[in-house]
């Protein structure tokens, strides 16, 4: 167990609190500097989206996380994020420009749709973004002089200082990389700034964050349009990735791939957006196994315990109709999303500090440690 | 004029006047503590002045400024703070970081300098530090910087949130019931603060509170209310020995 012996008021703001972040954070950048020269080209697509999907899940941690406001409309933002670059590469815009553009436009329709969302709460938030999301998807299928409607659009391989990037070289891994450590630091600056605490003060008690000078509708329509944002850059390099984008790939279901992200890793601290990007990342390959593999095997297995070979290929056939079945991803994220709620409310990231503690305390561990405990109930008068 | 003045001031839910034409001035440098059986209205005055509810009528002035249309965000710039009578408290951060909310009607950075975390936002972050550490020292809570809020007991909860009214340095200081839910010793910890608030730190004091010994102990002037009227003002003693106030509380 280590003790920091805090001697001055730096010590409280400084990002790494003990050289022992440095080496970690410092090896970690190591190994993601050289992945393009070690990993193969199928491993080094699936981490830069977990780059694109960490960055998104920054953007709705600010929002969702810390001024506790839910959204399942930002796949809307990562479309307007995805559209603004196909429209203004059109143009010959150069790269910089219409990225900071996605993020511009995007932050101002964020900010938008935060002033209706202001008298909003709980559920009903989530219906607004929803039917926010539902709206955007419908204005890129009918605005076809702008958006190509439902035919879609390309998008040009990335230019950048006059070379060319494409979507599966490592130029455009360290691109997304880049996006995503900036898009990190740049949150982490705000969340130890007043801006950030206010939002935190909004999630837990607003009544309590505007007797103490906070401007409610101010900071919530700031906070929407910082994760609008970050979304939106991040669907610059959303589109540049899939190089071709029409409306029914952002739809509900993306949506709510973010908040798994972001439930799943953990919605208390940053690291949980880059875990949970990992392991949504990660469902993919698996459901490609199920789908491949799982059948042949569960044959086996039946036949192992003395099924009849037509018996065995009926069942082989019984599972691969079962794991090819349509809406099968959207019943596995709703059994994960469940299962985590349920036994793992603090994410894969509480996981990982549950763990770290363990040993640093090790024997001592307790488990109530972590426990979440509501003695005493806030009034719900004031509201 | 009075540094703090109510006029007239009401508040009906429809039929029912929780607050009526109460009128009431709180002088520079006062004690001020408002007593009366539950239901009386003193909550509500509180509410009304930290602009939480809308007053039906009535005039609020501070230091000569009418603040009845103020938003509710502004009454903590003008110098006013409050604390709750269930204690209003961002549970799932750490003490530190509750009190640093305390300091935000102080701070003049721009969100784009805290994105990139510029040398001002530096050096304004460790001077709000070096302040929130001065509201520490003053209510010996260093044990706890570094605790959330959700892993603390109720009495540690209340000073905190004292703490965090002090941390944005008022003029006048409102206080819901102190002393409820706290055990005799900490309760005389809270009047010597209380006392020193006023003494030290030079702030004005207004205060809900059931506790008489604690009311005897620190105010200067009390008032009584009851179905959200004035019944009487004075000083403790008399107050207590007013016969409505009797009658109020025994039943006549």
């Amino acid at each position: 167990m280590r003790f920091i012996f805090k001697t001055d008021y730096e010590d409280d703001i400084r990002l790494f609190p003990h050289s022992g972040y440095v080496w970690s954070y410092g090896t970690l950048l190591l190994l993601l500097a050289i992945a393009p020269f070690v990993l193969s080209s199928y491993l080094m697509s699936q981490l830069v989206f977990v780059c694109i999907y960490a960055t998104v899940g920054v953007g709705l941690l600010i929002l969702t996380g810390f001024t506790g406001q839910a959204s399942l409309g930002h796949a809307a933002f990562l479309a307007i994020g995805a559209y603004t670059t196909a429209y203004l590469q059109q143009y010959n815009v150069p790269f910089p420009v219409y990225f900071l553009a996605a993020g511009l436009l995007t932050g101002v329709v964020g900010a938008l749709v935060g002033f209706p969302a202001l008298r909003l709460q709980g559920i009903y938030l989530v219906i607004a973004t929803i039917s926010f999301a539902f709206i955007v998807e419908e204005i890129l299928a009918r605005w076809e002089s702008v958006t190509h409607g439902n035919e879609g659009m390309r998008v040009k391989t990335l230019t950048l200082l006059g070379t060319a990037v494409p979507r599966d070289s490592p130029a455009f891994y360290f691109l997304c990389l880049g996006v995503l450590i900036l898009t990190i630091v740049g949150s982490l600056n705000l969340l130890r700034s007043p801006t950030g605490r206010a939002f935190v003060a909004i999630r837990d008690s607003e009544t309590a964050a505007r007797s103490m000078g906070v401007n409610v509708a101010l900071y919530k329509v700031k906070s929407f349009a910082i994760s609008a944002a970050i979304t939106g850059m991040a669907g610059c390099l959303y589109a540049h990735k899939l190089s071709f984008i029409s409306p029914e790939m952002f739809t509900l279901q993306l949506s709510i791939e973010f908040i798994i992200v972001i439930l799943i890793g953990g919605t208390f601290s940053l690291h949980g957006a880059v875990l949970g990007a990992i392991f949504l990342v990660m469902i993919d390959p698996f459901l490609t196994y199920l789908k491949d593999d799982m059948p042949g095997i569960i044959a086996n297995v039946a036949a192992a315990f003395g099924a009849s070979k037509a018996t065995a290929s009926n069942i082989q056939s019984n599972v691969a109709a079962f794991a090819s079945a349509n809406g099968l991803k959207g019943a596995i994220y709703g059994v994960i999303i469940m299962l985590f709620v349920l036994f793992e409310p603090l994410g894969l990231y509480g996981r990982w500090l549950k763990i770290k503690l363990f040993f640093q305390l090790f024997p001592l561990y307790k488990r109530a440690t972590f426990k979440r405990q509501k003695i005493y109930v806030k009034s719900e008068r004031n509201r | 004029m009075s540094y703090f003045r109510a006029e007239n001031l009401s508040l009906h839910f429809g039929g029912l006047k929780a607050v009526d034409a109460v009128s009431f001035a709180v002088e520079k440098g006062e004690i001020l503590s408002i007593i009366g059986p539950n239901g009386a209205g003193k909550s509500s005055i509180f509410n009304l002045i930290s602009r939480i509810y809308p007053p039906t009528h009535g005039r609020i002035y501070f230091e000569d400024q009418d603040i009845t249309q103020e938003p509710a965000y502004d009454i903590a710039k003008l110098g006013i703070a409050r604390t709750f009578q269930n204690i209003e408290l961002f549970e799932n951060a750490t003490v530190l970081a509750n009190l640093l909310v305390g300091r935000h009607r102080h701070s003049t950075t721009q969100l784009w300098q805290e994105l990139l975390f510029l040398p001002n936002v530096r050096a304004a972050e460790k001077m709000h530090r070096r302040r929130v550490e001065q509201v520490i020292e003053f209510l010996d809570l260093e044990p706890y910087r570094e605790k959330l809020i959700s892993g603390l007991p109720y009495g540690v909860r209340k000073v905190i949130e004292l703490a965090r009214a002090l941390c944005t340095e008022p003029k006048l200081i409102l206080l819901d019931e102190p002393s409820s839910g706290l055990n005799v010793e900490e309760t005389e910890d809270m009047s010597f603060w209380i006392r020193d608030m006023k003494t030290e730190l030079g702030m004005t004091v207004l205060m809900v509170e059931h506790d008489m010994t604690l009311v005897n102990r620190v105010s200067d002037r009390v008032i009584a209310l009851n179905y959200g009227k004035v019944l009487a003002m004075g000083s403790p003693s008399e107050v207590q020995q007013h016969p409505d106030v009797v009658a109020a509380y025994l039943g006549a």
